[in-house]
Parts: structure tokens; sequence; C-alpha cells
């Protein structure tokens, strides 16, 4: 290896940097550089001892915690395909390669496309090409359902990548998350294909290549209904939340287990609670943030449960909040966010906290936005900055007491 | 004094209503969901801003300082009703569907703006000149937007069908929201290509 890196630091190097030939394509030289190996390059300026953890490798951190999501993700896929479209006999590996089709060329695409906006500011304006990209690029197409076109996979990504972050300055300067804002891009302009009923569970009337593949002759020619928990419970009159989820098939231990149709990544509490322990070992993600979220979302669930409202969701016992739908996956991965999400500690637990409070106020009050907690993370990550700036004008203030009373006594 | 050119074309792309000075941005974000609406709000802007310039200019060395802005008001208000009834004279679809931001011209900003910060300094023609620069630089914004709004939202221009009938329309280009995107990136176009920075 060491006799490879050598050439490259010899022979190729010289290239791209200032005077080469290739020197507009620094960018694309340097991520593949620093992705491989740690430079040998010393700093310039003040802090000179630094953490051998970068950047790039907090990011990687976050996909390796994301791999249960992703596993189950696929198998959950092929699994309500095959559960739904009455395919006989469907083995374990039936499923995964019948999940594999659905969400690997979601999962490619939004890489490719991501990866090309990615890339081409970075030559543009001359910045790093960041892991951060690894991340939002996975992340997106878990929150997305799994027969999503894949030009809407496109599209959404690359809204994401240049209006969530590029326009604001690439990683580091964006005030939103950037895989939430093309998802938010994709359920305003194309609702009906990332809400609804008729998305969640692919049906093989639409995909005849991947049937053609598989040698599988579709029963029928209609679409696939399936609800998820949450429009169930949103669309419950009459009886109770809880009667209505029971009715369709819901009880909270295949919620847990996430067996049920839903958005990719996002159905599974145990695959994200495995990726919950690996973050909060390495300690890439912000516990404070996690668990005052969840908090939050007891808490305010607990409240509906209280007051006297005619309304059935109000009614569902505040626990079904944290494992219905995509709350866990959001505020585990989405919001913690180190850019996006308030960087103060106490900014942290009521950034946090007010999260999981929105997503069941938006869930509850609004029968429109079934899921609340992307609407939640994206109204907070505007006001995260403003959080941080009240809780150190509280510090200082406090200081300032306290240096008062010290100078007085 | 600047050249006549200077004050029609100047508020087209340097001093652009919308773009750099931000008025007018909510009939921007109103009236543009499609091309028909977003061409007959400037043909009435136009109207209103360049004869209430006229008009307040003429009467510049009347009016008295203490209640010019009453004044500006009754002008412009008296135009926007003319404007108003002339619409539903001749195109009453296309007035019911501009519904009430007709009525809103008086509240634009970039009219009174114009009457306040040149009419009332500046000989009539100047004046006149001014308010049509203004009315053009307001329409070239408006009209732009719902192209791009039209365009993507329903697959048509001034309503023909430019895309096949499969596309699929993209639902946020006719939301609120949708046009401040648009604006937004207008202005960003705009800006790297003036190298204008805000301070």
């Amino acid at each position: 290896m060491k006799f490879l890196f050598d050439l490259q630091d010899k022979y190729l190097a010289p290239l791209f940097e200032k005077g080469g030939k290739f020197e507009k394509l620094y960018p694309l030289f340097e991520a593949g550089d620093t992705f491989a190996r740690t430079p040998g390059d010393v700093t310039k300026g003040a802090p000179h001892v630094r953490d051998s953890i970068d950047q790039k490798r907090l990011m990687i951190f976050v996909i390796y915690a994301l791999t249960p999501c992703i596993l189950f993700g696929i198998w959950n896929a092929g699994h309500q395909f095959n559960v739904h479209n009455n395919v006989e006999e469907a083995t374990f590996l039936m499923d995964m390669i019948r999940g594999s089709l659905m969400v690997l060329p979601i999962i490619f695409t939004s890489y490719l496309v991501g990866g090309i906006c990615e890339v081409t500011f970075a030559l543009i304006r001359k910045h790093e090409i960041n892991e951060g990209f690894l991340v939002s690029g996975m992340l997106f197409p878990l929150t997305l359902a799994p027969t999503t076109p894949l030009w809407q996979v496109a599209l959404g990504i690359a809204f994401g990548i240049i209006i969530g972050k590029e326009i604001f300055g690439g990683v580091g300067y964006n005030v939103l998350n950037p895989a939430l804002t093309g998802r938010a891009f994709l359920f305003f302009a194309y609702p009906a294909q990332i809400s609804g009923d008729q998305v969640w569970v692919g049906s093989a009337s639409k995909a005849p290549l991947v049937n053609q593949i598989m040698g599988y002759t579709p029963t029928t020619t209609d679409g696939v209904t399936m609800a998820t928990p949450l429009g169930v419970a949103a669309s419950s009159e009459g009886v109770s939340a809880q009667a209505a989820l029971a009715d369709a098939g819901y009880s909270l231990s295949n919620m847990v287990s996430g067996v049920i149709p839903g958005s990719i990544g996002s159905t599974s509490v145990i695959a994200i609670l495995l990726g919950l322990g690996y973050l909060m070992i390495t300690g890439v993600a912000s516990s404070r943030i996690i668990f005052s979220g969840i908090a939050g979302a007891a808490a305010m669930g607990a409240l509906f449960n209280l007051l006297p409202l005619d309304n059935s969701f109000a009614a569902l016992p505040f626990y079904y909040h944290i494992v219905m739908g995509g709350f866990l996956f959001g505020i585990v991965f989405m919001a913690t966010d180190p850019v996006s999400a308030a960087a103060s500690n106490r900014g942290k637990l009521i950034y946090g906290f007010l999260i999981g409070v929105l997503t069941v106020i938006i869930r509850v009050a609004n029968p429109a936005y079934p899921e609340g907690i992307m609407l939640a993370i994206l109204f907070m990550n505007v006001m995260a900055p403003m959080i941080d700036h009240y809780v150190v004008q509280g510090h200082i203030k406090q200081r300032t007491k306290l240096a008062r009373a010290l100078n007085h006594a | 004094m600047a050249s006549a050119k200077k004050l029609v074309t100047d508020p087209f792309s340097d001093n652009n209503p919308i773009t750099v000075q931000a008025l007018g941005v909510c009939s921007a974000l109103a009236v543009t969901v499609s091309l028909q609406p977003a061409i007959v709000m400037t043909l009435a802007l136009t109207f209103v801003v360049t004869a209430s310039n006229l008009i307040i200019s003429l009467l510049r060395k009347v009016i008295p300082g203490g209640i010019r802005m009453i004044v500006e008001m009754a002008v412009i208000a008296s135009l926007v009703i003319v404007t108003d009834q002339l619409l539903k004279a001749y195109l009453f679809d296309v007035s019911k569907q501009l519904s009430v931001f007709v009525g809103l011209i008086i509240t634009n900003c970039i009219v009174m703006g114009r009457a306040e910060a040149f009419a009332l300094q500046n000989p009539p023609k100047a004046s006149l000149l001014d308010g049509l620069g203004n009315g053009v630089g307001y329409g070239i914004i408006l009209i732009s937007v719902a192209a791009v709004r039209e365009f993507f939202g329903f697959g048509t221009l001034y309503g023909f069908k430019i895309l096949p009938e499969a596309y699929m329309g993209n639902g946020l280009a006719l939301l609120a929201p949708g046009a401040f995107i648009v604006l937004g990136l207008l202005i960003w176009i705009q800006r790297s290509f003036n190298k204008f920075v805000e301070e």
C-alpha cells in the first residue's frame, strides 16, 4: 500500500495541485485521497492537536449505524410485496431479492444524482467534497416509499442537495437538513407518490420488469392498497384509534418489529434501536436531542390523552406515538444532524423536546399531514440558531449576576 | 439627472423593484400561478405606476408637504379603481382570477415608493419614464416567475400544452412557497450576473 501512496504523491498529486494540469478538478482528487487514507498534511493554523476522527470518519459511523435499517428495509419491502401480492411460498431469499430490486435502484439513484450535484458544486465553488453527502444520500431514500418513481428520487435529492445545502455554502452552512428538505419537496410536489395508502406496498401490476426477472406473473391488475399505522390512526372515525389500528392488523408488537408497510428504512423500531446503540457507544449523535425528543413526544401524547378532545387520535396512548411512523427514525438520524441542530447543550434539550412535542401536535391536530416528524424537524432546524442565541444570552446573564454578587461580597 | 434611457432600463435589472428592492413581493407570489393573470397584472400595475408618477409629478409644486401622502393615496386609489372597472368590463374572467389583487395595487409599495422617492422631486417627463421602467421591471419578474410555475405546475404556457399529457404536474410550483423558491432562484441567478452583494 505504502508503495502505491508514494507513487500517488510523487506523480499524481502534482497534476491536481496549484499550477498542475487538472487544478480545477482538485476537489475530486482530494476526496478520493482522503477517503482512502488520512493524508500527511500538517496543520497551518491553531489548533494543532486534532482528533484523528475527522468529519469524514464521523459521517461513516452514521452509515454503519444505518446498516440495520437498510437491510431490514430491503427485506421488508420485498416481504410486504410478496405477502400482499399473494406470492406463494415466498422464502427469505425471495423477499430479499424482490426487496433489493425495489430498494437498491432508489438508493443508487439518490447517490448518483446527489453525487453529481455535490461534485459539480465542489468544482465550481472550490470546496471539498464532503462525506456528509454519503449520509444525506442514504437517509433520503430510507424515508421514501418503496414504490417511489426513480425520477422523483432524482428530483428530490437534487433539490435537497442544492436548495437545502449548496446555496447556503455547502456542508456546515446549511440551515435545513438536506435529506428532509428533499423529502419535503417530494411531499408537497407529488403528494400522491409519498402519502396515502397506495404507495407503501409495491404492486405486481406496476413492476413488469421486476416480475420478468423473478419469473412471476401477477394474478391481479389492481394496485395494492395498504394504509400505514399513521394513516389508519388519522382517519379513524367513530371508533377509537387503538381499535382502528387493531382492526387493520397493527399491534404494538408488529410496529416495534417493523414488519408492516411504511417508508423503506423507518418501520422497524428494533433496527433503529440497534443503530441508536451504535451511535451512543461511538458518541456520534447527541443523546440530549434523542432522549429529550422522545420525552417531548411522550409528554405531548400524554397531555392529549388527558384533554377531553373529540379526536380519537388524541386519545391514543402516548407510547404509540413513539413506535409509530417515522418518529424514531427522524429523531435518531435526522434531528441529530450536527449542522442543522442546536449546538449548545441546553439548546439541544429544548430543540429535541420541541421536535417531539410538535410531531405529536401535527399528527393529531392536522389530519392532512399524518406524519409530523418531517415538518417538526425542518421547523426546529430554522429555530435552532434562535434557541442557541437565547441559551448563550441566558448563560451570560447568569454569569454576570454571579460576578456582581462576588464583587459586592 | 439620469438619461431617459437609463431611467427606463435601470429598474429592469440593476435596480429591480422586486429582486433588488424587495417591494411588491406579495403580489408576485399571489398572481403568478399562470402566465395570463401575471401579464394582465403587469399591464395594470404599469398603467397605475406610470400614470400616478405623471400626475403626482405635475402636482408636486402644489401638494402641501404635510398631507402629501394622503394626496398620493387619492391619486393612486382613483387610478386603481379605473383599472379595476376596466378589467371587470372587458376581461371579466381574468379579473375574477386576480380577485382582490388589482384592488391591492393601492397598497403596492412600488407605486407609493416611486411617488414618494421620485415623482415628488422630478419633472413630469422623467417621472413618466421612471414609472414605466418600474412597471416593466416588476412585470419582467412577474412573468418569469409565472412562466416557470405554469410550466412545471401544469406543463403549459399561457394555457397551451407544452409537455406531453403524461407529465405529472409539480404541486409545489402551484403553492405560494413554490413561488418563493422560484423568486429566490431568480434573485440568485440575477445576482451572480450583476455581481451584486448585499451589505
